[in-house]
């Protein structure tokens, strides 16, 4: 053994930055794969929200517009499997903590955004199995894109964008948290009160006037609506633009804020 | 540039909190030699080892890995580094080659070069066998192995093992040992913390001896054992007899006055020339009728040195593992050390 450092190239360079990206990213896909927990929240979870919902509130819910409630609820499903789903990235962030994998990886000459764009990179390549998952389950059960497939691609495209916000923010959680357990709690309960107080199961103008106030301004209201005009038809153009102004507001804080925290935390 | 030596550090202080974990140490480590950290839990040794390895940032002072600072050229230190950590930081659902493929992709090695690096590890230590498995299906011992591996993967100049033989079993424990050796005669410098006195009287070139974040005492482990005095005599009573007798019996025997430890009915007494006193022994021990159930002439090891550097017992090795009382809730409290007591 030589005691010589290999040649490679600056941690900073681009390409040094995109390889290490996709070492990680390719990391995280193993373990989607192997991960009980991961494998429920990609695969079991989605499939039984989009049932569950469907055929428990679609006897009773028949929001306007719509002439079968899982033509209004699936987009809604969409945001809230996304969601549940990045809670394993912060637990999975705050595992690598406490295992020392952080410790490791930051002794490392390597990207120092590899660790966490790399999680948010497998987490999109899982939301879109779980979006065609949901669809074709949807769809089995009447689901259909009523506006087009550029339209219909669009919502998936603005999901993914969901998804790699929550990833983010889940990231920052698991960092913050440092407690595996704690992180995943959060980043659960972060959402429910969100998603119960959004257009996510019923119209928010069946709310009371003061719970109205906050469902319009709720950010998993605006997504849920953007992505249901892209599936459903109608005037897109505001909600689509209120929605990625939300998710491009949250990625602003949140992967400065991760990154950063990340740079300077070690193992407890 | 400093050439000849490979870690140096100038009065690095860090403090978390109320807790000062590390209060203006200094050490240089010159290349290829093996720095032997010791000390108790608590004193500072794995806040050492994170600032060396570019994880944590002093409050105060320096540090160099040859000749580079660890705060200001943190990127350029970490292409010479390995560091194995306490924790065996191994991808539990990766097997152990892609562990080390991830290592040596991200250390920047192409993709053949990191699969090759990783199967030399493998067979390095010995888990070749076990290398398509995922590590979750591993013994610690194994984990343990695979986590000294994945520091080796980028042929690191200073290599920082922190507590690298906790949760061996004795047999890894002299595998690894032996690598280690093998490590420092290529030229590899070495920086281990332990509690184990052996590990670090074993490995060692240099000690030093970390008590509250300070150094109390640098040197060989011949010379730290001059300071803990000569050879010591333990003699053990048999059941049901008095080891007090004893004790008065040897009374000037030695250069100092024989101790008694009551609970296990032992005497020890210091001595200069241990050997040349076992005639007279014999002679007491005849003329009073005495016992003894055993007898040892004993060097002192490195446990003595901390006892009386510190005035206080070390961990002992077979407490290690678990060194703080287990609290309640089975939670860790942090310490100085950001760890576990």
């Amino acid at each position: 053994m030589t005691t010589t450092a290999p040649p490679a190239a600056q941690p900073g360079a681009p390409t040094r930055a995109l390889a290490d990206l996709v070492t990680v990213t390719g990391r995280n896909l193993h373990r989607l794969v192997r991960v009980p927990t991961l494998i429920v929240f990609a695969t079991v979870q989605p499939v039984m929200f989009v049932l569950l919902f469907t055929y428990t509130y679609g006897g009773a819910i028949h929001p306007p517009g719509v002439t079968r409630y899982i033509d209004y609820i699936l987009p809604g499903i969409f945001v809230l499997a996304i969601a549940f789903g990045a809670s394993q990235t912060g637990v999975a962030i705050a595992d690598d903590l406490a295992t020392g994998m952080i410790d490791r990886f930051r002794a490392l000459p390597m990207a120092r955004s590899a660790v966490l764009a790399g999680r948010a990179l497998a987490d999109a390549v899982r939301n879109l199995f779980v979006l065609a998952l949901m669809t074709g389950v949807g769809a089995a059960i009447g689901f259909r894109f009523h506006a087009g497939a550029a339209a219909a691609l669009a919502a998936i495209g603005l999901a993914m964008a969901v998804g790699l916000a929550c990833s983010w923010l889940n990231a920052l959680v698991g960092l913050l948290v440092r407690d595996a357990e704690s992180a995943g709690l959060a980043g659960l309960l972060g959402v429910v009160p969100l998603i119960f107080t959004s257009s996510t199961f019923v119209p928010v103008a069946t709310m009371p006037g003061w719970l109205q106030a906050f469902a319009k301004i709720n950010p998993v209201t605006v997504t849920v609506d953007a992505l249901r005009a892209l599936c459903l038809g109608g005037p897109t153009a505001t909600h689509v633009w209120q929605a990625l102004a939300w998710i491009a507001g949250l990625l602003a804080v949140s992967v400065p804020a991760a990154v950063a925290r990340y740079r300077h935390t070690t193992a407890t | 540039m400093d050439t000849e030596r490979a870690i140096v550090a100038e009065g690095l202080s860090k403090r978390f909190g109320p807790v000062q974990a590390l209060a203006g140490v200094d050490l240089a480590v010159p290349r290829g030699a093996v720095l032997g950290l010791l000390g108790p839990n608590g004193a500072g040794k794995t806040t050492l080892v994170r600032i060396l390895a570019t994880l944590l940032p002093p409050d105060a002072g320096r540090a160099q890995i040859c000749g580079l600072d660890v705060v200001c050229q943190a990127g350029a230190v970490r292409r010479l580094i390995g560091l194995s950590g306490q924790y065996a930081a191994v991808d539990a659902f990766l097997t152990g080659r892609e562990n080390l493929k991830m290592i040596g992709r991200l250390s920047g090695l192409g993709r053949a070069a990191a699969r090759r690096r990783a199967d030399e590890l493998l067979e390095l230590v010995d888990l070749t066998e076990a290398a398509g498995r995922i590590a979750r299906t591993y013994s610690s011992g194994m984990r343990r192995r695979l986590d000294f591996a994945a520091s080796l993967v980028a042929r690191p100049a200073v290599l920082f093992l922190d507590e690298p033989t906790t949760g061996l079993d004795p047999r890894g424990r002299l595998g690894l040992w032996r690598l280690l050796g093998e490590l420092a005669a290529q030229g590899v410098s070495l920086l281990l913390t332990t509690q184990y006195m052996e590990e670090a009287d074993q490995l060692a070139d240099q000690l030093v001896v970390l008590d509250q974040g300070r150094v109390i005492a640098t040197g060989t482990a011949t010379t730290l054992k001059a300071r803990a005095g000569g050879d010591r005599l333990e003699l053990h009573t048999p059941p049901g007899q008095d080891p007090a007798l004893l004790a008065a019996a040897l009374a000037g025997l030695g250069s100092g006055a024989p101790v008694i430890d009551a609970d296990v009915g032992r005497v020890v007494l210091p001595v200069r020339d241990g050997p040349a006193i076992l005639p007279e022994l014999a002679a007491r021990l005849a003329a009073t009728g005495l016992r003894v159930a055993d007898l040892a002439l004993r060097r002192p090891t490195l446990d003595d040195v901390f006892l009386a550097l510190t005035g206080q017992q070390p961990t002992s090795p077979g407490h290690a593992d678990q060194p703080g009382p287990p609290r309640r809730d089975g939670s860790r409290t942090p310490t100085a050390e950001g760890r576990a007591p």
